[in-house]
């Protein structure tokens, strides 16, 4: 697969808020353990109402699509998560303005355009214990993974699976995790893992 | 779970719908998206204040809403701070020209959401200043930790901060007093239990009978450390001592002293820690001018006390003193 089109993106938003929905309960389990224990129920909430907003009007582009995610996320999630993934997705689309489909190159620009909205609002460094160090090296491993989509993203998710895991044994430093200092270490992320997910459903999208 | 609810849902909807009915002298309620504005807004040629936070503090924000205090709140979901329309939708509402000041608590999610309503309202032509509260003193301040959570002051600088807009206070001097109370106050709190949100249907953490956690923030999360449960004298000690020594309050300092109950821990407890809390503080060689007393900035059914200090001069006093008409704090009217 060489073109990622709008329809394929409705279908990566839907199949990330259905994982987001199987996943609540994990996703806040991690969250109770370092957090406040809502990410979960947030990012289904989030997501519930980014679906309800694709199915009732088409996006013209890339653009425009990933503009509503934005926008949307940003003004159901709250918490840090929303300006964050907000943030990610409206980043998503000012680079893909105008455009009816990403190639591989599109796509990873694209992305690391939202890691780097992600760092500037979050101020976040890789080893912050955050959904930075899930998404960073994902990244690397979608520019490292060459043009067909499908090995790309497949890179990508197990590169962002793997990364979220290792987040267990890093001591927070971001977010109401560092308030907890020494006691953070030892669970994996919450963000990371949402992250995580976020990229494992955008490879079997690419993959179907 | 067991709770005085109809379905985790529905709380912040209902409970808004409530404040509604039961203070039509006070306040407004928008819906979609929530917000809470005074009843008179917008007070003409006077500064707007703003807050909010996630819900589960009541009556904490949307309880100070009304003459002397806050212009508006936003209520988040439980323990998740509000969105940038909220802030955004309700700044319009009672924005009168003199700008608007956005008090927020220092937790990253707040954070960042109030700075992006800020650059939507001033993309309005409205001005913005934002103070941030960051007085507690469990959490280590440094470069590798979000920094100190806002929680009691928070009240005492809505109420200072409130009586100096009604007055006709300009923008930029209401600013710069509340850094200077976000300079002046500190903060610590404890857990005897730990508290369910509705959504979550669980408690946050366990505590056994003979534990207790000491440096809580509020919002259910567990504290710095796990202690042995303790007499409340002792409980008081450890909470006062570190917000004492940390300004550091200084001997002939005149403060405000604040008890707080997290919402689960009745008054007739809080009396007994205040009396303790005094002794310390006149130990210490403070004079306490002024007190509160009270379940104000709650962890929903949390059982636990937080103390709060606040060296004041005779303008902060005279602002305190000054009259407040809100459903939670009410004097001088």
């Amino acid at each position: 697969m060489s073109e990622f089109s709008v329809s394929k993106a409705v279908a990566w938003i839907k199949a990330a808020s259905a994982a987001l929905e199987k996943e609540e309960t994990r996703l806040s389990d991690l969250d109770a353990a370092i957090g406040d224990g809502d990410h979960g129920a947030n990012m289904r909430r989030g997501f519930v109402a980014v679906v309800k907003k694709l199915d009732a009007a088409e996006s013209a582009d890339l653009g425009a699509l990933y503009k509503t995610v934005g926008m949307t996320l940003l003004s159901t999630v709250g918490g840090a998560s929303g300006p964050l993934y907000g943030g990610f997705f409206l980043e998503l689309g000012k680079r893909s303005m105008g455009r009816p489909a990403w190639d591989a190159a599109a796509m990873v620009d694209a992305l690391k355009g939202g890691l780097a909205d992600i760092q500037k609002r979050g101020k976040a460094e890789l080893g912050d214990k955050t959904m930075v160090d899930a998404l960073s090296p994902a990244l690397d491993a979608m520019a490292g993974a060459g043009g067909d989509l499908a090995a790309a993203t497949k890179a990508a998710a197990a590169a962002a699976r793997d990364a979220a895991t290792k987040t267990a044994p890093l001591l927070a430093r971001k977010g109401r995790a560092s308030y907890l200092g020494e006691r953070s270490i030892g669970h994996e992320d919450p963000g990371a893992n949402s992250l995580a997910l976020l990229l494992e459903t955008l490879s079997t999208t690419c993959e179907a | 779970m067991k709770k005085l609810i109809n379905s985790p849902e529905d709380v912040v909807r209902e409970a808004l719908e409530g404040m509604e009915l039961a203070h039509p002298n006070h306040l407004r309620v928008s819906y979609e998206p929530f917000y809470i504005v005074r009843k008179d807004a917008p007070v003409k040629g006077k500064v707007a204040l703003v807050s909010g936070g996630g819900s589960g503090h009541e009556p904490m924000h949307g309880g100070f809403v009304g003459m002397g205090m806050l212009s508006a709140a936003c209520p988040g979901h439980v323990f998740t701070s509000p969105t940038p329309d909220q802030m955004f939708e309700a700044g319009k509402v009672v924005s009168g020209g003199a700008g608007i000041l956005q008090i927020v608590k220092n937790y990253t999610g707040d954070v960042m959401n109030f700075e992006l309503a800020a650059e939507m309202l001033k993309e309005e032509g409205i001005a913005v200043e934002t103070v941030m509260t960051d007085d507690d003193v469990a959490v280590e301040d440094s470069l590798y930790t979000a920094g100190r959570r806002g929680v009691g002051l928070t009240i005492l600088m809505e109420k200072i901060l409130g009586a100096a807009a009604e007055k006709g206070m300009p923008l930029k001097d209401i600013k710069a007093l509340g850094d200077k109370i976000r300079k002046s106050g500190r903060s610590m709190g404890m857990a005897l239990t730990a508290c369910t949100v509705p959504h979550a249907g669980k408690p946050s953490f366990e505590l056994a009978e003979n534990e207790m956690e000491v440096g809580i923030g509020i919002h259910g999360e567990p504290g710095r450390r796990r202690v042995p449960m303790a007499p409340a004298d002792q409980i008081t000690e450890m909470l006062m001592e570190p917000v004492l020594t940390d300004l550091p309050f200084n001997k002939g300092d005149t403060i405000i002293l604040f008890v707080n109950g997290m919402g689960g821990t009745p008054l007739i407890e809080l009396y007994i820690v205040y009396r303790k809390a005094a002794a310390i503080a006149e130990k210490h060689g403070l004079k306490i001018a002024r007190c509160l007393v009270g379940s104000y900035i709650t962890s929903l059914e949390m059982a636990g006390a937080s103390v709060t200090a606040l060296r004041v001069d005779d303008q902060m006093l005279q602002l305190w003193d000054a009259p407040v008409n809100t459903p939670a704090l009410r004097w001088g009217v």
